[in-house]
């Protein structure tokens, strides 16, 4: 579902960081990836040039088959395929929840009102908040506000789901509702990619480790593998840090 | 306890009543002097003379040139007709008019008034202060479209467009608008209507529009700077949000962007509005016949300069205030949505 071959990223401003080096990775359909590694160590850029938010310098990256990097790829046909949740939820605060989850619909999949609307609504159930659906996003918890941002990116029925931190910014009490919803999706057979530092999800739900530091992936492995008897030393010092 | 504090009110209350009293006296004494001034150098305030440059009654007549007899008289939805017969020949005498002075079989002569009416007209200061709207719109109107263009180009990834903007922006931003004013009128005046008299436009582009043209292209640098503020005061993850959606540039800005922006870009317009209006005094030098323009001239044949430029000045902030209080009711409308 998601091939990355050899991808390189520098940033130059404000100096200069090489945020991937070299990363190759597979990520086949139905399959659930955790990305960890110290910050900085490229985790969010590896995302963000998935959908490209940002823009890889050289190397293959395949979307169901689709080569991203090719300039004559409609990028925003591909986005649409694959859904995002951001660390800082990102809801739009000048609509409700329900067009929140309805205006992508309308405006990129052209769908008619009823249908947007029914598919809202389902949605909405989904991750639990069908009664907030006229409430604006400044009047949700930060757990709601998350939830209805999965629903808005699952509103465009993606055959992937990025996920960068979704329980970062969370009060420790609602990280679990959320994670109640990831550990759901991935039960469907969603294919996902997620950064995140909640290991007890990594280990219950993920088919394999990504391990990444300074811009590298580092190992890749079964979370069994990976927690039990890690092959570097890198991993184990961070485990070690994080555990 | 309670004393004290009945006390330290009663004692802040006096204070403020006396420094409205001050103020008061402030105003009046400056008024006052100013009266007083005038009186120094003989000036007589007519202000019963004002009005009439706000509307006047004019009197129309119909006037009769020969010689001869009335055969018949009309009236009807205010136009007269009057039928003078001499010799063989009848003349037909047409015009506005609220009432007949003659009936037929009457004998007039030439300069008889056959038929008048007394009509109110507006002054020449309404007339200027509705060409100062009628220019301030029209270069508001042109003003946010060329703003809000100018704006997304500044901020574009293209740069043709963003140095366009760039330029734009700069150069009219950076020269006083009466030079820009003499630019459109004298420099692109001259080009254009001297083109369009070579190639058969005899009438040309009239001053105007001109003066429209340069008060647009001014506000509209200054809008542009408005709306990039306002677009990049928006948090990047919008951007993001909308665009991870397979939202193309342009929906994204258009749901998710301007309509955040629209909050902060209000305010910041509503003062460059402003200024338009005060502006557009600029524009009676070439010509066009707005509120300054027109006061100046009625300041030549009245005699009466305090008075008319008080009331000119006063003509303004009535249209500023009025301005500023319909762009903050949409503001709190927008607030509410
Ligand atoms: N837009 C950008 N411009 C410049 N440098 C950037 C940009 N985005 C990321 N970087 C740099 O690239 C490196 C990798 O950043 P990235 O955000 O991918 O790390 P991360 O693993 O997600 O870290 P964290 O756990 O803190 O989120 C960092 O050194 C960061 O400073
Ligand atoms: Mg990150």
């Amino acid at each position: 579902m998601i091939d990355v071959r050899n991808v390189y990223k520098t940033f130059l401003t404000p100096h200069e960081v090489k945020a991937l080096v070299d990363v190759t990775s597979k990520i086949d359909a139905g399959e659930v990836v955790v990305v960890i590694g110290p910050s900085g160590s490229g985790k969010s850029t590896f995302l963000r040039c998935l959908n490209q938010l940002e823009t890889a310098d050289s190397g293959h990256i395949f979307i169901d088959g689709i080569d991203i990097l090719d300039p004559k790829t409609d990028i925003n046909k591909v986005r649409a395929e694959v859904g995002m949740v951001f660390q800082s939820f990102n809801l739009f605060p000048h609509k409700s929840v329900f067009e929140n989850v309805t205006l992508a619909q309308r405006v990129v999949r052209k769908r008619s009102k009823a249908e947007s609307k029914e598919k809202a609504m389902r949605l909405l159930e989904k991750v639990g908040i069908q009664d907030k659906a006229a409430v604006y996003p400044d009047q949700l918890s930060g757990g709601q506000q998350q939830r209805v941002a999965i629903a808005r990116a699952l509103a465009m029925d993606p055959k992937v789901m990025l996920f960068d931190e979704p329980t970062s910014a969370l009060d420790p009490e609602m990280i679990g509702e959320v994670l109640d919803v990831m550990k759901n999706l991935a039960r469907e057979g969603m294919t996902m990619a997620v950064v995140t530092h909640e290991m007890g999800f990594a280990r219950e739900v993920a088919d394999n480790v990504i391990f990444m530091d300074a811009g590298a992936i580092v190992e890749v492995g079964t979370p069994d593998h990976f927690f039990k008897n890690p092959d570097h030393d890198r991993t184990k010092l961070f485990l070690s840090q994080i555990l | 306890m309670n004393d004290s504090l009945t006390q330290r009110l009663n004692k802040q209350r006096r204070s403020y009543q006396l420094s409205v009293l001050c103020f008061f006296m402030l105003l009046a004494g400056l008024i006052a002097g100013l009266y007083y001034a005038t009186l120094q150098i003989d000036y007589v305030w007519r202000w019963y003379n004002v009005p009439k440059y706000f509307v006047y009654q004019q009197t129309i007549e119909l006037k009769c040139d020969v010689e001869g007899d009335v055969t018949s008289t009309s009236l009807k939805d205010g136009v007269a007709v009057v039928k003078v017969k001499q010799g063989d020949d009848v003349s037909t005498y047409e015009g506005e008019a609220q009432e007949i002075s003659v009936e037929p079989g009457d004998v007039v002569y030439p300069d008889d008034v056959l038929a008048s009416g007394q009509y109110w007209k507006a002054g020449i200061l309404i007339l200027g202060l509705i060409l100062t709207l009628k220019v301030s719109m029209i270069a508001i109107f042109f003003g946010i479209f060329i703003g809000l263009f100018g704006g997304l180009a500044r901020i574009s990834d293209n740069p043709a467009l963003k140095w366009s903007a760039v330029t734009y922006i700069e150069l009219i931003r950076g020269s006083p608008l009466l030079v820009q004013i003499f630019i459109w009128y004298f420099v692109l005046g001259t080009l254009i209507n001297t083109l369009l008299t070579k190639y058969g436009f005899e009438n040309g582009v009239p001053p105007l529009w001109f003066g429209v043209a340069a008060l647009a292209s001014f506000t509209g640098a200054y809008v542009a700077e408005i709306v990039r503020a306002g677009i990049q005061s928006i948090h990047r993850g919008q951007t993001e949000a909308a665009r991870s959606l397979g939202m193309t540039y342009a929906q994204s800005m258009l749901h998710v962007i301007l309509p955040q922006a629209m909050l902060r870009i209000i305010p910041p317009l509503a003062g460059q509005f402003i200024s338009l209006i005060k502006d557009s005094s600029l524009l009676g030098i070439i010509a066009i016949r707005e509120l300054t323009k027109a006061t100046r001239e009625v300041v030549t044949t009245s005699l009466q300069p305090f008075e008319l430029w008080f009331v000119c000045a006063l003509l303004y902030l009535i249209l500023t205030f009025t301005f500023s209080m319909f762009l903050q009711y949409l503001e709190r409308r927008a607030l509410v949505q």
